[in-house]
C-alpha cells in the first residue's frame, strides 16, 4: 500500500447549533488531497449544513475547520495560528486557513474552497458565459485596476478578459454546455444547469471543490457524465473533491473515502467498502432495525 | 414629570392614530408581501369622507348629539373608505399580483400621487377646518402652574382606537376569514389548493385596512380639526416607520410601533426641538432597522442557503 | 386548423349574451362604486363661506359625468378589451426568438439616432420657433428632460443593475445642490470646479448613509433610504443658519462660457460675438452641459457594465448568495454601485443649482425621488434606452399639459389645466405599470458573447431583493 496522500481540509469537533437544535455535534473528520471525499447520511442528518460552516456561510458554535495550501508541513504551525487568534497564516511553503473564522466570500476568495448548491443557484438571467467571468471577478478586478482605469480604457484589462473568456470556454468544453455559451443560464434544461453550476465553481480555481448533490434529479445517462466530470476534475485539475449525495451508485463508483453522518453525529468513516459493509451505517440509512438489515440490503442490491 | 405626563397623553393620543394607520400597511405587507404606498393618501380621504360627512349632518341634517354625529361620520368614513381602496386594490395591484416585484409598489406610488392630487383639485388645495367638538377636559394636576390634562377629544381617541382594535383582533383571531388570511400569508398557493378564495381574502385585507385607516382618519379630523390635501404622506411614512419598528406582519407591533412613534415625537418636541421631531421619528426607523432588522416583534429571518 | 376557428367563434358568441349581461352587472357595481367613492369627494364640494366656514356644494352635473364615465369603462373594459386580449393570446403564441431578435436590432439603431436629434435639438426649436419661442422648448422641455434622464442613468446603476431600491436617492441630488451653491456663494468658486466637488461630496455621502443600511434586504433597504431622503430635506428646512430654511439659497453663480458670462453687458457672450442680446444663449449652453453630463453618464454605464463591477452588480441582482460563494465582497459591490449612483445624483443636483440661481428645499422632497425611481422602472431595470424614453414621456408629457390652455375655451376660463399634471402624472404610472409590469424594454442585452450576442428575455432576469 503506498503513502495517503497529505491531508487538505480537518475539520475538528464542529458543533453547530440553531437555538436548542444541534444540527452537528462535535464532527471530525479530514479530507486527502486529490481525493473524493463524499459525506452522505439520510435526510436532516445535517450535511448541508456542515457545507455551510465549511464555505462561511454558517459561523460554527464550536470547532475548528482548517485547510493547507502548498507543503503539508503546513499543518505543524496549526496550534501556534488557533492561538494567536489570526485566521490566515502565509508561508512561502505554504498557506494555512482556519475557515471558521473567515467570512464566506474570503474562504472562496482565499483559501480557494468553491461550492454548489443543493437548489441551484445561477444568474440565471445572464448568460452561461457571463456566469462564468463573474467566478473570475478577483483576478478581473485586478486587471481592471479596480474599475477605475478600466473605465478608462488603460491598463491590461482586454488581454485579462480574453483569458478569462479562454478559461470559460475550457470549462464550457468539459461540462458541453460550448453550444450554448450565450444563452441565459435560466433557459438551460436542469441537467446542464447542474454542470453549469459545476464549471462557473471550477473558474474559481479551487484546490477544494464542494458539490451539494449534485446528481440530484439527474438521469442515469447524464449522472454517469456527472461522474467522468468529477473525476476529470480530481485527476486533471489538481482539485479535491467533497460532495454531498444521495445516490449511492454515485458515492460508490468515484469516491476514496466516506463519511457518514446521522443526526449530527458521524457513524462510519472509511473507504466505500468499508463503510457500505457497516451495520450501522445500513441501519442508519435504510432506517431499519439492525435485524432487518439483511433484507434491506438484499432488497437494495448491496 | 408634569411637562413628562402630558406628553405622554399627547404621544398615545397620536400614537393611537399611528397605530392604526400601521395596521393597514403591516396587514398588506404580511399578505402580498407589498408595500402599499397609497396607504397615507388613503387615510387622507377618510378623513375628507369624514368633514363632508359632518357638515351633511351638521349643516343639512342639522343633528343636535355630537356623538351621534360622530359615530355616524365614524360609520359613513370606514365604509366608503374600505370602498375605495376595494376598488384601488381591484384596479391597480391585482393586475400585478405575482408580477415583478417593483411593479406593484411603483402603481402605488403612483396611486398615492394620484389620491392627493384628485382630492386636491375636487376639494381645493386649502386646509378644511371644522369648530371645535369636545371642549372640555379633565385636569389631572395642576401643580406648580402647569396644567396636565386629558382632553374629552383624548378619551375618545383612546376608546374608540382600543374598541376598535378589539374587534379587528377578535376578526383575524377567532372568525374563518381571519384564518384565511393567516393562511394566505403562510402559503398563497398552498391556501388556494386547500379552497381558501385568495383574492377574496386579499380584497377583505384591503377593506379592513381602509376601515381602520378611516378610524384614524375620523379622530385626526376631530382631534386636530383641520385637514389638508397633503396630509397623506407625513403621517402614512411615519404609520409605516411605525410598523417596521414593530416588526412588519405583526399586527400588535404595528399598534406598539405606533405608541412609540407618538410617544417619541412628543416628547422629542417637548424637549428637544419640535422642528426636528420627524428627524427623530426617521432615525429611530433608520436605527432599529439596522440593529433589529426584524423589529420588535417580527420574526427574524433567517437566511437560506 | 379552420373549424377549429369556427366553433370558438360559435362558442363565443353563444357566450356572448351571458357576457354583455356580467358586463352589465359588473358596470353596475362599478358604478355603485364609483357613485360612494366620488358622491362626497365630487358631488359635494366642501367650501369656505365668508365667515370662514365650511359649507357644501352640490356639483351633482359632474358628479353625473364622472359616475356614468366609470360606468362606459368598465362596460368597453369588459365588451371589448377583455375579448381582444383573449383573442391576441389566441393567435400570438409567446413572444418568439425572432421579436427578441428585432428588439436587439432597435437598440443598435436608437442610441446613435436620439443622439443625433438630441444633439441638433436646440438648433430645431429656434428654426421652428423662432428666439423667443424656442426658450421654453429648450429650457422647459430640453434642459428638464435631460435632467431627469440623467438622474434616471444614475439611478438605474444602482436600482437597476444592483438591484438595490433606493427610495431616497433625492438626497445625493440636494447634496450635490446644496453644496454647489454653498461652496459658490462662500467661495466665489466657478460651476466647473465645483461640478466634480459636488459629485466626489455625494459620493460620500453614499458611501456614508450605505454603509451601515446595505446589509438590509428588500422593502426595508427602501424604506430607510426614504428616510435618509427625508432626514436630509428637513435638515435642509430647519439649519437656518447655514441653508437659509424655506426661503432658501438665491444668487447662485450662473456658468459662463469660458469666463464669458451671458449677460447683457458690453462683456456678455452676446456683445462678445457681436450678436443681439438674448436669454437663449443661456438656455442653448446649458442644454449642451446636461446632454454632456447624461451622455458621460451613459457611456461610463456602458463601459462599467462591460467591466468585472459592473457584472458583479448585476450578478448581485441575480442572486447575492451565490455572488458569495464565488467571493465576491457584496458589502463593497453595493457600496460601489450606491456611491456611483449618488455621484452622478451630485453632478445632476450641482447643474440644477447653478441653471436654476436658486435652490430650496421644496425642489427635494419625496416626490422627486419617486418621480425618479418611476422612470427607472417604467424605462425596464437595466436598460439605458428605456430610462431615457421614460423620462421623455413622464416628464415631457407632464410639461406638454401645461401647454394646454385652449381647453379653457372648452371648459371655461376658471378651468385650469395645469392643476391636472400631477394627477394624470400619477393615473399614468399606475397604467404603464399594469400595461408592462417590467417596463418599456425588459430586455437584457448580454455584457460579453462568444459567438452572438442574443438578448436575454425579461422573465429570466432577476430582480434584487435589495
Amino acid at each position: 500500500m503506498t503513502e495517503p496522500a497529505p491531508i487538505l481540509l480537518e475539520v475538528d469537533h464542529l458543533t453547530m447549533r440553531f437555538g436548542g437544535l444541534v444540527a452537528i455535534d462535535q464532527l471530525s473528520f479530514s479530507t486527502r488531497r486529490g481525493e473524493i471525499t463524499a459525506l452522505i447520511g439520510p435526510n436532516g442528518a445535517g450535511k448541508t449544513t456542515v457545507f455551510n460552516c465549511i464555505t462561511g456561510f454558517y459561523k460554527p458554535t464550536e470547532g475548528r475547520i482548517a485547510i493547507v495550501h502548498g507543503e503539508p508541513q503546513m499543518w505543524e504551525e496549526l496550534d501556534a495560528l488557533t492561538l494567536k487568534g489570526d485566521r490566515k497564516l502565509a508561508l512561502a511553503n505554504g498557506a494555512l486557513f482556519l475557515l471558521e473564522r473567515m467570512p464566506d466570500y474570503l474562504v472562496s476568495r482565499q483559501a480557494k474552497v468553491a461550492r454548489t448548491f443543493q437548489n441551484i443557484r445561477l444568474f440565471s438571467g445572464m448568460t452561461v458565459l457571463e456566469n462564468l467571468l463573474i467566478a473570475q471577478h478577483n483576478p478581473l478586478m485586478h486587471a481592471s485596476g479596480f474599475t477605475l482605469l478600466g473605465v478608462l480604457g488603460i491598463g491590461g484589462y482586454g488581454k485579462a478578459e480574453r483569458a478569462a473568456v479562454e478559461k470559460a470556454r475550457h470549462w464550457l468544453e468539459l461540462t458541453d454546455l460550448i453550444d450554448r455559451a450565450d444563452d441565459p443560464a435560466g433557459a438551460l434544461p436542469y441537467g446542464a444547469q447542474r454542470r453549469l453550476e459545476i464549471a462557473r465553481a471550477m473558474c474559481t480555481d479551487p484546490v477544494l471543490l464542494c458539490l451539494d448533490e449534485p446528481a440530484a434529479g439527474l438521469n442515469p445517462r447524464e449522472s454517469a457524465a456527472l461522474n467522468e466530470l468529477i473525476l476529470t476534475i480530481r485527476d486533471r485539475h489538481d482539485t479535491s473533491v467533497l460532495l454531498i449525495e444521495h445516490d449511492m451508485s454515485v458515492v460508490m463508483e468515484i469516491s476514496d473515502h466516506v463519511v457518514v453522518l446521522d443526526y449530527g453525529v458521524k457513524i462510519a468513516d472509511g473507504r466505500p467498502e468499508e463503510v457500505r459493509n457497516d451495520a450501522k451505517v445500513i441501519a442508519a440509512y435504510l432506517g431499519v432495525a439492525d435485524e432487518e438489515v439483511e433484507a434491506a440490503e438484499a432488497e437494495v442490491g448491496l | 414629570m408634569d411637562v413628562f405626563l402630558q406628553q405622554l397623553i399627547n404621544g398615545i393620543t397620536l400614537g393611537s392614530i399611528y397605530g392604526l394607520i400601521a395596521i393597514g400597511y403591516t396587514m398588506v405587507y404580511g399578505i402580498i408581501g407589498m408595500v402599499n404606498f397609497a396607504h397615507g393618501d388613503v387615510f387622507m380621504v377618510s378623513a375628507f369622507f369624514a368633514l363632508i360627512a359632518f357638515l351633511v349632518l351638521t349643516s343639512w341634517i342639522g343633528i343636535g348629539s355630537v356623538a351621534l354625529a360622530l359615530l355616524i361620520v365614524l360609520l359613513v368614513s370606514m365604509v366608503l373608505t374600505g370602498l375605495l381602496n376595494w376598488a384601488i386594490e381591484r384596479l391597480a395591484y391585482r393586475p400585478l399580483r405575482g408580477s415583478f416585484r417593483l411593479a406593484p409598489l411603483i402603481s402605488a406610488i403612483g396611486m398615492s400621487i394620484f389620491l392627493s392630487n384628485f382630492v386636491q383639485v375636487a376639494q381645493g388645495p386649502r386646509n378644511k377646518s371644522i369648530p371645535p367638538l369636545l371642549r372640555g377636559e379633565f385636569v389631572l394636576s395642576d401643580a406648580g402652574g402647569y396644567v396636565v390634562a386629558l382632553s374629552y377629544k383624548q378619551i375618545v381617541v383612546w376608546v374608540v382606537t382600543a374598541l376598535l382594535l378589539a374587534g379587528f383582533w377578535y376578526v383575524v383571531r377567532y372568525t374563518p376569514l381571519g384564518r384565511a388570511q393567516r393562511a394566505c400569508e403562510q402559503d398563497q398557493k398552498m391556501a388556494a389548493l386547500l379552497g381558501v378564495d385568495v383574492d377574496r381574502t386579499v380584497a377583505i385585507t384591503f377593506v379592513l385596512g381602509a376601515a381602520l385607516a378611516a378610524v384614524a382618519g375620523t379622530m385626526y379630523l376631530m382631534y386636530y380639526g383641520v385637514i389638508s390635501f397633503a396630509d397623506g404622506f407625513t403621517p402614512g411614512v411615519k404609520a409605516f416607520t411605525a410598523a417596521v419598528l414593530g416588526g412588519i406582519g405583526s399586527l400588535p407591533g404595528a399598534v406598539i410601533g405606533g405608541l412609540l412613534i407618538g410617544i417619541v415625537e412628543t416628547m422629542w418636541s417637548a424637549y428637544f426641538s419640535i422642528d426636528y421631531k420627524d428627524v427623530a421619528a426617521f432615525s429611530i426607523l433608520a436605527i432599529t432597522l439596522i440593529f433589529l432588522p426584524q423589529g420588535l416583534l417580527g420574526r427574524p429571518e433567517v437566511e437560506k442557503v | 386548423m379552420a373549424t377549429q376557428q369556427v366553433s370558438i367563434d360559435d362558442a363565443t358568441r353563444e357566450a356572448g349574451g351571458g357576457a354583455v349581461r356580467r358586463a352589465v352587472k359588473d358596470a353596475a357595481i362599478w358604478g355603485l362604486v364609483a357613485l360612494g367613492v366620488l358622491g362626497p369627494l365630487v358631488g359635494l364640494h366642501a367650501v369656505q363661506d365668508i365667515r370662514g366656514f365650511l359649507r357644501l356644494d352640490g356639483r351633482w352635473g359632474l358628479l353625473a359625468v364622472l359616475v356614468g364615465l366609470v360606468v362606459a369603462g368598465s362596460l368597453f373594459g369588459s365588451l371589448v378589451v377583455e375579448p381582444w386580449k383573449e383573442r391576441r393570446a389566441r393567435t400570438r403564441p409567446k413572444a418568439h426568438p425572432l421579436a427578441e431578435r428585432a428588439r436587439v436590432g432597435f437598440g443598435r439603431w436608437f442610441p446613435p439616432v436620439a443622439i443625433a436629434f438630441v444633439a441638433v435639438y436646440p438648433f430645431l426649436a429656434l428654426w421652428l420657433t423662432g428666439f423667443s419661442g424656442s426658450i421654453k422648448w429648450i429650457d422647459n422641455f430640453g434642459i428638464q428632460i435631460l435632467i431627469y434622464v440623467m438622474l434616471g442613468f444614475g439611478l438605474n446603476i444602482v436600482v437597476g443593475l444592483a438591484g438595490l431600491l433606493d427610495l431616497g436617492y433625492v438626497a445625493f441630488y440636494a447634496v450635490g445642490a446644496y453644496s454647489t451653491a454653498l461652496l459658490a456663494k462662500e467661495f466665489g468658486l466657478s460651476f466647473f470646479t465645483l461640478l466634480p466637488l459636488a459629485g466626489i461630496f455625494a459620493a460620500l455621502w453614499g458611501i456614508m448613509l450605505g454603509f451601515p443600511v446595505l446589509r438590509l434586504r428588500g422593502d426595508y433597504l427602501a424604506i430607510v433610504t426614504l428616510a435618509f431622503g427625508e432626514i436630509i430635506r428637513l435638515v435642509l428646512i430647519n439649519w437656518v443658519p447655514v441653508t437659509n430654511g424655506y426661503a432658501g439659497i438665491s444668487g447662485i453663480p450662473r456658468p459662463t462660457f469660458f469666463g464669458i458670462p451671458f449677460t447683457a453687458s458690453s462683456t456678455g457672450f452676446a456683445k462678445t460675438f457681436g450678436l443681439a442680446y438674448s436669454p437663449i444663449y443661456r438656455g442653448i449652453f446649458l442644454y449642451y452641459i446636461i446632454l454632456a453630463l447624461a451622455l458621460l453618464t451613459a457611456w461610463v454605464t456602458v463601459r462599467l457594465r462591460r467591466l468585472p463591477i459592473g457584472r458583479a452588480w448585476e450578478a448581485l441582482r441575480e442572486d447575492e448568495i451565490a455572488c458569495r460563494s464565488l467571493g465576491i465582497n457584496t458589502t463593497n459591490t453595493k457600496l460601489t454601485a450606491f456611491a456611483i449612483g449618488a455621484m452622478f445624483g451630485g453632478f445632476a443636483g450641482s447643474f440644477f443649482a447653478t441653471r436654476q440661481g436658486f435652490i430650496s428645499p421644496e425642489s427635494f422632497t419625496f416626490m422627486e425621488s419617486a418621480t425618479i425611481v418611476a422612470i427607472v422602472v417604467l424605462g425596464g431595470m437595466g436598460s439605458q434606452i428605456g430610462v431615457a424614453v421614460a423620462a421623455v414621456a413622464m416628464i415631457g408629457g407632464t410639461e406638454l399639459l401645461r401647454e394646454l390652455d385652449f381647453l379653457k375655451a372648452i371648459f371655461g376660463s376658471a378651468f385650469d389645466p395645469t392643476q391636472y399634471r400631477m394627477l394624470l402624472f400619477g393615473f399614468a404610472m399606475v397604467l404603464i405599470m399594469i400595461w408592462k409590469p417590467r417596463g418599456l424594454i425588459s430586455t437584457r442585452s448580454p455584457s460579453v458573447f462568444l459567438k452572438e450576442r442574443r438578448a436575454v428575455s425579461g422573465s429570466l432576469v432577476g430582480e434584487g431583493r435589495g
